[in-house]
């Protein structure tokens, strides 16, 4: 039993680390008060190698493992969420189907490119109407000739707009419940596809978020990925490794607001000596650390048995959850123990609390990690 | 990075639930409601090796791992928290200090007992007045010619009826009020001068024997001093910081002890007509504490492997303990709702480890020591500094 990063993963994370501290946590406050798509970043991430890390060489990829992945992503992310969860949905959502599911040509044309960062990614389930209840969705797909045409309303699709490459999920039939959803690699600029509003948000403010209109939009059935009908269980897998990028995030988040509020209460001196120097501000703290690590375990574990090949449905369930909710609490003491000041935008504190909220909702709520994990336990007596 | 159990860690898991479900489930609820200890069951646990199980071979002991040692108590822990608290004092708090401080003439002379359970090994430093802060302690140890001479109370020993061998802490420097006057001393049982007092009834714990330590010109020889004269301060946080891991064992164990009996209950009991496993607002509490219960097991055996490894982890058994023990605390609480008006009754074992999970909060260093220790390392602070916390 060895809890211990490895070398390789201690070098990737160094490399992220020091990425993150010199080029990316500068242009965070900006990203976020002008809510600018983080290009910059993106292309630095693309410069050095650290949007295909858990993907073969062949396709450009690092061919490190899913840990390494995780380590980096937590450091981008303690800089810029907002970059972070670029590169999160490049890497887990977009890259790790097309990866898993993808044909050899769909590797080639569409994989490749986006590990190397030359192309960006993004995907598409949610709907107006089906969010948790995702196999609800209503976007449909005809089989005509060679093609599909999809027709339909996909929200809230993160690097909407900036993307390339869009995993577009549609049903063949609702009737068919989960059973008739397919997964599409969509091109940006296919005639009849096109962006609809661009949501504006509380937090994650650099990233981007679209809804994409579909309107007789004819994909090649060269470009499904995977069988008809197997979109449901694809997009289930991604979440998967998904959740285990946003438990990156959150404990990135919570990471850099306890860096935040360990430095300013030893800084911050009232009634004649720092913060800090209070129990009830130092044991605020320790709680604050203490929740990180075991959110950090957590997230080590799942991609651990990711990387193992083993089932990690509830391990990231958990990882995402406690995480995702460690995040929310710490930022929020953090603003608290910055006081007045936290609540101004010349402390970051603030944007980590809004950064924070999200990693509660998306790619499975709280509650949807609940349902996931409580089933998994009362079955399991 | 390796977090999955090892195949040795597997093994002992195995052993330890089956020995428990034989020897021990059967009578746990007779031993917590007679504050019984059973000895001769604490004894056959030497005959399966689990006694030394993290010592070497050489002195008698299992060769085996910390983190095999917590495994092994975490499931003890699941079925009787009283025994496996007698299990941490006797190993961790004891034998292990015995090994890890002794001379080799100590050592020859106690540890093979006490690995085998001919020998039941104590821990005596907490007093009447001061617990947390037990660098304050007052029991005397006064030089005479060869011997030492002890005066004084020792408070909640662990084992203390049943112990052949108690390791002491008392100030042997007293113009030294602080950490810097105390030594440790092995005592054996019988010595003259050396009795015990009053039985602790406690609310928990039952099957772990608890009494007070009484010192009357207790004369003990010089050899009986283990580790540096004046430094035993060292050796006591020495010990609990490696008992830490051990203790937030104890509490997973009673933790997940605590989450299976809510399952099996939430999946029996029907309540408008379905089995309350059905409704939402119990499923979100299993869910709660499967994860609470998971990442107090990670941070567990992370500590256990850090120590595994020779690694410091002051700060992360402190975490360990922090976050496990309040886990199971919480976990009881929720399981004993579940269970509603049965698990306020004996005829279920959820109100057993409601009242054994407190206490994983309080000995070997209360949650609000381990902040002080966790705040510290976050703050940068070297973990010996005076407290200003």
């Amino acid at each position: 039993m060895d809890f211990q990063l490895t070398e390789d993963q201690k070098m990737i994370q160094e490399m992220a680390r020091d990425l993150a501290n010199k080029v990316i946590a500068p242009r965070a406050d900006q990203i976020d008060k002008t809510g600018t798509f983080p290009m910059e970043n993106f292309k630095v991430l693309a410069e050095n190698g650290l949007l295909g890390i858990p993907f073969s060489e062949k396709y450009n990829g690092a061919g490190a493992d899913y840990v390494s992945y995780v380590v980096a992503l937590e450091e981008i992310c303690r800089a810029c969420a907002s970059t972070g969860v670029t590169m999160s949905v490049q890497t887990s959502l977009a890259s790790a189907p097309l990866n898993q599911f993808g044909t050899e040509d769909q590797k080639r044309k569409y994989l490749a490119p986006l590990l190397a960062g030359e192309t960006i990614g993004a995907y598409s389930l949610s709907e107006a109407g089906a969010g948790t209840d995702a196999a609800s969705l209503k976007c449909r797909a005809v089989k005509d000739g060679d093609d599909y045409v999809l027709t339909g309303t996909k929200m809230w699709v993160s690097n909407g707009y900036y993307a390339d490459t869009y995993i577009v999920y549609a049903t063949l039939d609702p009737e068919l419940g989960h059973k008739g959803i397919t997964a599409f690699i969509v091109e940006k600029g296919t005639p009849g596809f096109t962006f609809g509003k661009k949501e504006d948000k509380l937090g994650i403010r650099g990233s981007s978020t679209y809804e994409l209109i579909f309107d007789g939009c004819r994909v090649p059935a060269a470009n499904r990925l995977g069988d008809e009908g197997q979109g449901f269980k694809i997009a289930m897998w991604t979440l998967d490794g998904g959740r285990i990028g946003i438990a990156a995030q959150a404990i990135g988040i919570a990471q850099a607001a306890l860096d935040a509020a360990v430095s300013y209460t030893q800084e911050r001196k009232q009634f004649g000596k720092p913060l800090s120097a209070n129990q009830a501000v130092a044991f605020t703290l320790a709680e604050m650390a203490t929740d990180i690590e075991a959110a950090r375990l957590l997230m080590y574990r799942a991609a651990s048995l990711k990387d193992l090949g083993q089932n990690h449905t509830q391990a990231a369930s958990m990882a995402k959850l406690f995480a995702s909710e460690t995040a929310m609490w710490v930022s929020t003491k953090a603003v608290q123990l910055h006081g007045g000041y936290g609540y101004t935008t010349d402390y970051p504190v603030e944007r980590f609390m809004r950064d924070a909220k999200i990693t509660e909702i998306y790619e499975g709520t709280s509650e949807v990690q609940r349902i996931v994990i409580s089933r998994n336990e009362l079955t399991s007596v | 990075m390796h977090i999955e159990l090892t195949e040795n860690q597997k093994a002992i898991q195995e052993m330890v639930r089956e020995f428990a479900a034989r020897e021990i489930a059967p009578h746990v609820a007779q031993w917590d409601r007679e504050e019984h200890f059973p000895v001769d069951v604490f004894r056959r646990m030497g005959e399966l090796g689990l006694l030394g199980l993290p010592l070497p071979e050489e002195w008698g002991g299992g060769g085996g791992t910390f983190g095999e040692y917590a495994v092994a108590i975490e499931e003890l822990a699941k079925v009787d928290a009283g025994l496996a608290c007698a299990y941490s004092v006797h190993v961790s708090a004891h034998t292990n200090s015995v090994y890890e401080f002794g001379t080799d003439a100590q050592k020859q002379k106690y540890l093979a007992k006490l690995c085998s359970g001919e020998l039941i090994g104590a821990f005596a430093l907490t007093e009447p007045s001061c617990g947390s802060d037990a660098s304050a302690l007052k029991t005397k140890a006064v030089e005479d010619g060869d011997s030492y001479v002890l005066n004084g109370t020792k408070q909640w020993i662990t084992n203390a009826k049943s112990a052949g061998l108690f390791l002491l802490f008392a100030r042997t420097n007293q113009d030294e009020p602080g950490a810097k006057g105390i030594t440790a001393f092995l005592i054996e049982a019988g010595t003259p001068g050396l009795s015990l007092g009053r039985k602790t009834h406690k609310m928990g714990m039952r099957s772990s024997e608890t009494y007070d330590l009484v010192l009357e010109n207790c004369r003990v020889p010089k050899s009986a001093v283990i580790g540096t004269l004046n430094e035993g301060f060292k050796i006591a946080m020495k010990t609990l910081d490696a008992g830490r891991v051990g203790i937030a064992s104890q509490a997973l164990g009673i933790a997940q002890a605590a989450l299976d009996e809510a399952k099996k209950f939430a999946n029996e009991r029907e309540a408008f007509g379905q089995p309350i496993n059905r409704f939402q607002a119990i499923q979100w509490k299993i869910a709660d504490m499967a994860v609470r219960i998971n990442a107090s097991r990670l941070l567990t055996y992370r500590a256990a492997s850090l120590k595994d490894q020779g690694l410091p982890c002051t700060k992360e058994g402190a975490m360990a303990k922090l976050f496990a023990s309040r886990t199971a605390r919480e976990a009881c609480n929720e399981s004993l709702q579940i269970h509603g008006g049965y698990g306020y009754t004996d005829e279920f074992a959820i109100e057993r480890h409601y009242r054994d999970a407190k206490v994983t909060e309080i000995y070997e260093g209360t949650s609000e020591i381990q902040k002080i220790v966790i705040s510290r390392a976050v703050l940068g602070q070297t973990s010996r500094q005076p407290a200003k916390v």
